[in-house]
């Protein structure tokens, strides 16, 4: 058990986690504003070619997330106006965003760059004699900057919804958008920000990959990440640390199959590929009988419609 | 009147002339169609295919081959609507459906088809159909060679393998790599981890870090997700064998040697073939002894010495020759019927496992 176990398992885990979580969190906002985007997958294409572009012209890591978050939050504005203002079909919208982001991304992938390369991504940052720590050291203090802040904005999103008066805004619009109106608050303005709010961390959430996890940009990078992420909001019943959690249990199972190869252990590699999202189904099923889903999510809000 | 008429006339025979011409040059030029479910810069499984291609067109000229390379239809039900427009247009000399998921698609489309060549790999099934070329390659062969040299260059005897799923020429490179491997030093541990995707750049990077972290030096792996470990290889500056094609490049010092399909090589014999009339029924091997596989040792790496890699190529000029020979067996018979049924039925496997979401 010790081998399976083991300091560099739990330490994957969270690098692993980092990705859904940044998209998980991004979504968490707009769906409790009513909002649904499943474009998150061709948003984090566009934030991940983005950066990867950006630093390999410029060498500069920052500028390179700086990117990420513009391309994200112009992404975000788009889906914005396709499901607040024209009132689209949001599940088909977002579908659309996502093979935008997925052609696009290889369109400008093939024109701009043209074979894989691999750039000088952000290293990982020992964090002084918390680094040192015997196995919490590795687990815990040795990962690049993108890992502590996608895990730093779970407290912070937390804080955002349940204890400040925007946080109120985007809960009433996504229960009562009707009732929110009626007390003055704007529904479009909060849908905006939020699911633009979400585009920028899909775009983090894509640099995060490409300029931080991996340091390459290829065709279809993320292989379906979004789509996960949206699943993990499902999970963690529209909560900030649910979301967490899902996103940390469903990449610890990935971590430790990997793990139970490396070693040599004889696991059925299907069995092992499926485990995540079995474990992560079963949980879901637990998880929804108490879900409170945003009542209004998925519906656009005409003024005047009860 | 008159004028009119030898006007009219002056005219209708440019025009059939002109006509007969543009007939004439089509017949001329051999035209292919290709779908594959990657990207024509995968550094792997569609860039030796289009890179073949754009060797014969080099070799023909533009004027006498011409192709269109439909690329990223990871959506077998994509790759069926290309496959039947392709094939219904009477365009084309041959059609390829490069990759196993597709074998299903080309097995119903054939028979509708009977006049259109097509081909698919990597498989040896032509389905019993006159109009169906089936090609594969003897990955093994150069998984044996890379293992071989891998073992000898690892000092922890610990190697990694980074594998895709479990079918056609993956499978084969990779047993054929840890054949390799222990035929140099028994004592070499080869773990091998099957992320069940070709396209999962992040899991197959911390599959890699998984690897490494138990005591890998080296590494080795398939498929377009290579781009990932080989970032963890550079990182960790340590060593790595690839396949498919030439990731050298990309790999810079840590990359070792590669084994490269050369689909030229089978191109040219089934372009010959439908030239004379065979549309299919023919299958395909790439393989050391008719040159389709090519072992080049890295050109970026300048941590190697000329001296060093001199040895290397000897060694591997060796190696080639033994196997080629039969010297060297690979996978001894008892263990090529387990071999054989596990390509069977790998078309659907891989179908299911690279549908996007």
């Amino acid at each position: 058990m010790s081998d399976i176990l083991t300091a560099s398992v739990f330490a994957s885990t969270l690098r692993l986690a980092t990705p859904y979580l940044f998209a998980s969190l991004g979504e968490m906002f707009g769906q409790r504003s009513g909002v649904l985007n499943l474009g998150v997958d061709g948003i984090m294409l566009m934030g991940a070619f983005g950066a990867f572009y950006t630093v390999l012209i410029t060498q500069n890591l920052i500028l390179g997330v700086l990117v990420a978050l513009i391309i994200g939050a112009l992404l975000g504005l788009v889906t914005a106006f396709i499901s607040v203002t024209l009132k689209a079909e949001q599940g088909i919208s977002g579908i659309g965003m996502y093979l935008f982001g997925l052609g696009m991304s290889e369109l400008l992938f093939q024109k701009l760059i043209g074979t894989p390369k691999s750039i000088s991504g952000f290293p990982p940052i020992s964090l002084p004699i918390l680094s040192d720590l015997p196995i919490l050291g590795e687990i815990f203090f040795r990962h690049n900057i993108l890992v502590y802040l996608a895990f730093a904005l779970v407290p912070i999103s937390a804080y955002i919804l349940r204890s400040t008066t925007w946080g109120l805004m985007i809960r009433a619009v996504g229960q009562n958008p009707t009732a929110a109106d009626a007390m003055g608050v704007s529904v479009t303005r909060v849908r905006y920000a939020t699911v633009t709010i979400g585009g920028m961390l899909s775009g983090l959430a894509g640099a995060s990959l490409s300029i931080a996890l991996l340091n390459v940009f290829q065709q279809n990078l993320t292989s379906g990440l979004g789509f996960i992420a949206v699943a993990l909001v499902y999970f963690g019943r529209w909560q900030p640390w649910g979301v967490m959690l899902g996103a940390v249990l469903f990449s610890f199972v990935q971590a430790l199959q990997l793990q139970i190869s490396a070693i040599g252990i004889d696991v059925p590699d299907e069995f092992a590929a499926m485990s995540p999202y079995v474990i992560t189904i079963i949980a879901l099923v637990f998880a929804s009988k108490q879900a409170e889903k945003p009542t209004a999510l998925t519906k656009p809000f005409v003024r005047g419609d009860s | 009147m008159l004028k009119q008429i030898r006007l009219f006339a002056l005219v209708a025979v440019l025009l059939l002339t002109t006509a007969l011409s543009a007939v004439h040059a089509q017949d001329d030029v051999f035209s292919v169609a290709v779908v594959s479910p990657s990207a024509t810069t995968d550094l792997a499984f569609s860039q030796s295919m289009y890179d073949a291609l754009v060797l014969i067109q080099e070799d023909m000229g533009e004027e006498a081959f011409e192709f269109v390379f439909q690329e990223g239809t990871f959506v077998v039900d994509d790759a069926a609507v290309a496959l039947r427009d392709w094939a219904s247009s009477g365009e084309y000399d041959l059609i390829i459906a490069h990759g196993s998921q597709y074998g299903s698609i080309v097995e119903e489309l054939a028979p509708e088809f009977p006049d259109v060549s097509f081909a698919w790999g990597t498989d040896e099934n032509t389905f019993g159909l006159d109009n169906v070329f089936a090609y594969t390659v003897a990955a093994e062969e150069g998984g044996f060679i890379n293992g071989f040299l891998a073992a000898q260059f690892s000092a922890t005897g610990n190697i990694g393998v980074v594998g895709p799923i479990e079918v056609g020429d993956a499978k084969l490179y990779v047993d054929g790599f840890k054949v390799g491997a222990n035929y140099a030093n028994p004592e070499t541990v080869v773990n091998v981890t099957y992320i069940q995707s070709f396209s999962d750049v992040p899991l197959a990077t911390e599959a890699a870090r998984a690897l490494i972290a138990n005591g890998a030096d080296i590494l080795t792996g398939t498929a377009q997700m290579v781009v990932g470990p080989i970032a963890v290889v550079q990182e960790e500056e340590l060593m790595w064998f690839g396949t498919q094609a030439s990731q050298a490049e990309l790999a810079g010092d840590v990359g070792v040697m590669f084994q490269i399909y050369r689909w030229d090589v089978i191109l040219k014999d089934m372009i010959a073939a439908i030239e004379e009339g065979t549309l299919g029924g023919e299958t395909y091997v790439l393989t050391l002894e008719n040159e389709g596989l090519e072992i080049e040792i890295s050109p970026f790496n300048t941590v190697l010495s000329d001296e060093g890699k001199a040895a290397m190529q000897e060694e591997i000029d060796g190696l080639i020759a033994q196997i080629i020979a039969k010297e060297i067996v690979i996978f001894p018979e008892e263990d090529m019927a387990t071999a054989e049924a596990m390509m069977d039925g790998t078309a659907e496997a891989t179908a299911e496992a690279t549908t996007a979401p």
